[in-house]
């Protein structure tokens, strides 16, 4: 990967438009017509709008959306979020179910299938049915997504942000730090992450629910930034020789304003593809510990920890296992799909000149 | 040769010496320079590609990367004061504040994610401590001075919305913010185009008035050097071959290095003919030949050249020359 050329994208070199009119001995007086600041699209072109500076993310932008994969990738995720926000409330206005409220005949209700009341008959108070102590799925499923998304985004921050600064500092500074900082990542890389984390979570005793969920977070987090502070020091290898950093240094710029201000919005391209990829690992690693029995536990579900329950019963209550895993495997599809639409929209690679 | 009578000297470079340590041995890029630049003057420094001559103004920012680069030897005097000697903190009080570099390509140099109000802003804040707003209204005005039209609606464009001539005076702008006593430009013209060269040197030179600062010039345009300065350092090999008044320099050159340049100069004059070139390669800087290193394609190398490196001879109170015959070099060139 060499360098970002931001600007690179669609305009051939010759539309700047610099004209001198006569050669004037002294000051030299330049015409720059109107076209100069209109970044030229090759495939849309906003007719006559002056494009206010913002071009290479508007760039990205507009690649993305012609990608209908990522784009409907973008409306399963918002689709599902907003579904795991506001639809435990919904159905707790509406049917006074919740994840963990147990109905009192709860012999009655257990194990209904989808669209079924105890009775037999067509219903709508369960439309992913109940499980074996008569709770709502759908709303557990809901509830469960707000836990396993809040898992999720919050390990990505952190390992976005230990990441980052790890990886942009090791590459700035090279040398011997760059070596030691490396192979320290070198030697948790080849840890067994599954063992790190169950270490961890073991190590660090948690007395309340809440704590035990920050536990999770900081165990994810601490083990999914390596590969972004590998990703981040190349990204900066490559950069920190280019003139703009000697230009910085020139004019007497601080290393950790370098980095911070100068180098880190020059990767945030590969950074933001990698951290939208991490999304559903994340996801997936905090599914298969609560599987486990590890990660969330009861009475706070998650889509792991419901995956691991409908399990049980699989061959009897199949929806049990279905319902939650199906919804799963979407949200991990459709940021799997974001995540290769950005990548195709971001990366200098993939870009043509 | 405008500025002769304020006389004080600003930058005092004596035996530079920046080594590169390579797996193919130690690479001295710049080997023993020493050269003087004077209140509001300008220096000019030419030579070929790998001569040095960048090495040896990055040394003087103390911006060689170590490793592979050192300085290994030598004193850069800015205003009395060792520049090496300094500690990190005093550098970059003095970088972009009192020494300011512009470089050679400007599709580079500026940072294609950063606004360049915010570029140019940070450089006054950071050394006069100006607030945004403050920061903001001098870099319009930098912007305005150095010729961009509409500065204050521009001002928050990304790089790559302006062209390689305007992005050039954005460099200038942003070397000029802070007034420093001493603008090094490196090749500042080397990768536009002539119209634009013209404009960016005429306004470097109108700058410089303005501000009074000196300047000194990289390049190996030697119509450059004979628009613009007032001194001039020929170097070879990471030395100071020749060292002269620019006037001088050019009627009487005291060193066949510096003819050959002179010659290799294309002549719109003469109808067509073959372009004089000097024959070979710049030497290998890890494995320099004994003696001096410009003989084995020097014209009037001698026994002596392959055998004894060459005395600095004086020729005139400022006129010196690297060679063994700097005289009759000197002598014969006085047509």
């Amino acid at each position: 990967m060499n360098d970002i050329p931001p600007d690179k994208p669609h305009r051939p070199k010759d539309d700047q438009v610099l004209e001198v009119p006569e050669r004037t001995p002294d000051p030299p007086v330049l015409q720059v017509g109107p076209e100069m600041a209109v970044a030229e699209d090759v495939h849309d072109i906003v007719s006559g709008e002056l494009v206010a500076g913002s071009s290479l993310w508007r760039d990205a932008w507009r690649r993305l959306l012609k990608n209908k994969l990522a784009v409907f990738g973008i409306v399963i995720v918002l689709l599902i979020t907003l579904a795991a926000l506001i639809g435990p409330s919904i159905i707790k206005a509406t049917t006074g179910y919740s994840y963990d409220f147990v109905p009192k005949d709860s012999l009655l209700n257990k194990s209904l299938p989808p669209f079924r009341a105890p009775d037999g008959s067509f219903s709508w108070a369960h439309p992913m049915g109940t499980d074996n102590l008569g709770r709502d799925i759908l709303a557990r499923v809901l509830s469960g997504g707000q836990i396993s998304l809040m898992v999720a985004l919050i390990a990505t921050l952190v390992s976005l942000v230990i990441g980052v600064s790890y990886g942009a500092l090791a590459g700035y500074l090279g040398g011997r730090v760059d070596d030691l900082m490396m192979r320290i990542v070198d030697v948790l890389y080849s840890l067994p992450y599954v063992i790190i984390v169950i270490v961890l979570l073991a190590l660090l005793p948690a007395k309340t629910p809440t704590g035990q969920l920050a536990q999770l977070f900081f165990a994810l987090g601490a083990v999914s930034w390596l590969t972004m502070a590998r990703i981040v020091r190349g990204q900066v290898l490559s950069l920190k020789n280019q003139d703009f950093v000697l230009a910085a240094r020139a004019t007497g710029v601080s290393t950790p304003k370098i980095v911070f201000r100068h180098l880190i919005p020059n990767v945030l391209g590969p950074v933001i593809v990698y951290a939208t990829l991490t999304v559903p690992t994340v996801m997936l690693s905090e599914a298969f510990l609560s599987f486990l029995g590890l990660g969330v536990r009861p009475p706070r579900v998650s889509w792991g920890s419901l995956a691991a329950e409908g399990a049980q019963h699989l061959s009897v209550y199949p929806w049990q296992l279905i319902f939650p895993g199906a919804t799963m495997a979407l949200m991990l599809f459709s940021l799997n799909f974001l995540g290769d639409g950005l990548r195709d929209a971001l990366d200098p690679q993939t870009r043509k000149e | 040769m405008t500025n002769q009578a304020k006389n004080g000297s600003l930058l005092k470079v004596k035996d530079l010496r920046t080594y590169f340590h390579t797996e193919d041995g130690t690479v001295k890029a710049v080997d023993g320079v020493s050269f003087e630049v004077k209140r509001g003057d300008t220096l000019g420094i030419v030579g070929e590609s790998g001569s040095g001559k960048t090495v040896a103004n990055l040394s003087i920012m103390r911006l060689i990367s170590d490793p592979p680069g050192r300085i290994a030897g030598g004193a850069v005097e800015f205003n009395g004061r060792d520049v090496l000697k300094l500690s990190p903190r005093e550098l970059r009080d003095l970088r972009g504040c009192h020494i300011a570099m512009v470089f050679q390509d400007p599709m580079t140099s500026l940072n294609p994610f950063m606004r360049v109000s915010k570029q140019l802003m940070e450089v006054t804040q950071l050394h006069l401590r100006h607030t945004k707003e403050e920061a903001r209204r001098h870099a319009i005005q930098m912007l305005e001075h150095v010729g961009i039209p509409d500065a204050a609606e521009r001002i928050d464009s990304y790089p790559h919305e302006f062209s390689g001539g305007m992005r050039q005076r954005v460099m200038i702008a942003m070397a000029l913010s802070c007034k420093p006593q001493l603008l090094i430009a490196d090749e500042p013209t080397t990768a536009l185009d002539v119209t634009i060269q013209a404009q960016i040197l005429e306004l470097i030179k109108k700058l410089k008035r303005e501000t009074g600062a000196s300047v000194i010039l990289i390049t190996h345009d030697l119509g450059v050097i004979a628009g613009m300065t007032d001194h001039v350092v020929v170097m070879y090999a990471g030395k100071v071959f020749e060292q002269a008044p620019t006037g001088e320099l050019f009627d009487r050159p005291g060193n066949p290095y510096t003819r050959g340049l002179l010659r290799s100069v294309p002549d719109p004059t003469s109808e067509q003919g073959k372009l004089y070139q000097i024959p070979g390669q710049p030497p290998d800087l890890a494995h320099l030949p004994f003696g001096c290193p410009f003989a084995p394609r020097c014209e009037r190398a001698e026994e002596i050249c392959t055998r004894e490196f060459p005395p600095f001879v004086q020729l005139t109170s400022n006129h010196h020359s690297l060679c063994h015959f700097a005289n009759e070099v000197y002598a014969e060139s006085n047509r």
